[in-house]
């Protein structure tokens, strides 16, 4: 037993009400509890947090670098997605 | 070593050559240059590299090193300074000594955390550490003999390390830039409360003032050693320095920065009302800097590689601590297997 077993985690802290958890950094630690005591110590000396989330880094998936170009390029056609492709008479308001 | 990377002289970087010959496919020419070009463009536009892109694998293993050893200083910086807890002079100072000591495990962490992004466990470096494969900055390996060596630290030791670590907060590689961010933030504090006892003993008993006055003596060429081995010159190191600015890991040279920290310190030393150990320390007019004299390089190199005077202990005292950790550890990782257990599904009960 070792600590270099010990799962990766990775924490999110929310900084303050109305404000979304953003990604912190990550720590090593036993188990979900510990992990959020650690967090708390690690991350949030100065008041940084109101809130934290942890989550073990092997349940993420994320997205792959190799593929960054194919996967986000179903957006990249779309200008109709955005309020500007729109030609309207400039003296209408509100629009 | 806080924060910068260099070799000894003499010595090449095994890190740093590419293998004869390609292992893998992925080391074929054709994947080499598809590499080169998307990694080169993101280095050339200033982005940040983050961790599952393509990297040359010579990128990669100098930030590991560069991290690594950066987040050994950290917990080995954290001793010097944790030998006064205890003696603080007040409930005040005790206080404030213990969260300075704490941050620095924190600081350790993040930078350790920063490291694995990379693909290598903290047990790993860890190991480097305890067994001297891997270095951390030599400033460490001097005693903290007075009260006002606390002082001094923060003031000379953290103030280097923050002129070091500022401009990694631009680094290329995203989570060592992010974990700078961080780690700046809290140096301030560090920096001025070092300052602050300091302020108090020169301003104390003829006994104080004098103790201000050796612990400012003994850490001032240390500090200025921190930068590392000049950039050119006969006391240029192998050094790694050109290829880390290549690589928008490092942004100024081991001088410039050196120089900014004697520009920004001999100030706040004449506002203390200390002297610092240089006969040459002189204004110039012309170059707009301050002027100062030649740096044991020898004894830099000596310290490093192990003959300073706490080395031996440094290295004692963390192997004991993870030693006698180790049953902590492995409670905590017993009782996480009990609570797993417990909560295992009814169905497989
Ligand atoms: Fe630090
Ligand atoms: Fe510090």
């Amino acid at each position: 037993m070792s600590s270099g077993s010990w799962p990766l985690w990775e924490v999110f802290v929310r900084a303050r009400r109305g404000l979304s958890h953003v990604h912190a950094g990550s720590l090593h630690a036993p188990d979900r509890e510990m992990a959020l005591r650690n967090a708390r110590d690690v991350y949030t000396r100065r008041q940084e947090g109101v809130s934290i989330w942890v989550v073990a880094s092997e349940d993420i998936t994320a997205s792959s670098p190799d593929e960054r170009d194919s996967f986000f390029d179903p957006a990249a056609d779309k200008v109709y997605r955005h309020p500007t492709f729109y030609d309207v008479p400039e003296d209408v308001e509100y629009l | 070593m806080y924060g910068n990377d260099f070799g000894q002289p003499g010595t090449t970087d095994p890190g740093a050559g590419a293998p004869p010959h390609p292992l893998n496919a992925a080391e074929t020419p054709d994947y080499t240059d598809a590499l080169a070009e998307y990694f080169d463009g993101l280095i050339e536009e200033d982005q940040r590299v983050e961790p599952r892109d393509a990297m040359p694998e010579a990128y990669r293993t100098t930030l590991i090193r560069q991290m690594a050893q950066h987040a050994h200083s950290e917990i080995i910086g954290m001793q010097p300074e944790a030998n006064w807890i205890t003696r603080a002079p007040s409930l005040r100072r005790k206080a404030i000594l213990m969260a300075k000591v704490q941050d620095e495990a924190g600081h350790g962490l993040y930078l350790y955390s920063a490291a694995e992004t990379l693909g290598v466990d903290r047990s790993e470096l860890l190991d480097k550490l305890h067994s001297g494969r891997q270095k951390y900055s030599s400033i460490f390996n001097y005693p903290t003999l007075t009260w006002a060596d606390a002082g001094a630290i923060g003031w000379l030791v953290d103030g280097a390390a923050i002129m070091n670590q500022v401009p990694l907060c631009r680094c290329s590689y995203g989570p060592y830039a992010r974990a700078m961010v961080r780690v700046c933030k809290e140096e301030s504090f560090h920096q001025r409360q070092g300052f602050e006892i300091l302020w108090v003993l020169a301003r104390g008993t003829e006994e104080q003032k004098a103790m201000a006055q050796d612990a400012a003596n003994r850490w001032w060429w240390p500090a200025l050693q921190m930068f590392g081995p000049p950039d050119t010159g006969e006391h240029a190191s192998s050094g790694h320095t050109a290829q880390s600015m290549a690589w928008g890991i490092k942004r100024f040279s081991n001088d410039d920065l050196r120089q900014k920290f004697v520009d920004m310190t001999v100030p706040q030393a004449q506002k203390l009302g200390i002297t610092l150990p240089d006969p040459d320390l002189a204004w110039n007019e012309e170059r707009g800097h301050w002027d100062f004299g030649p740096i044991d390089w020898d004894e830099f190199w000596r310290v490093l590689k192990g003959d300073g005077p706490c080395n031996e202990q440094r290295i004692r005292t963390r192997v004991q601590a993870h030693e006698e950790g180790a049953w902590v550890r492995e409670a905590a990782e017993a009782y996480a297997a009990k609570q797993a257990a417990r909560h295992q599904p009814e169905a497989v009960a």
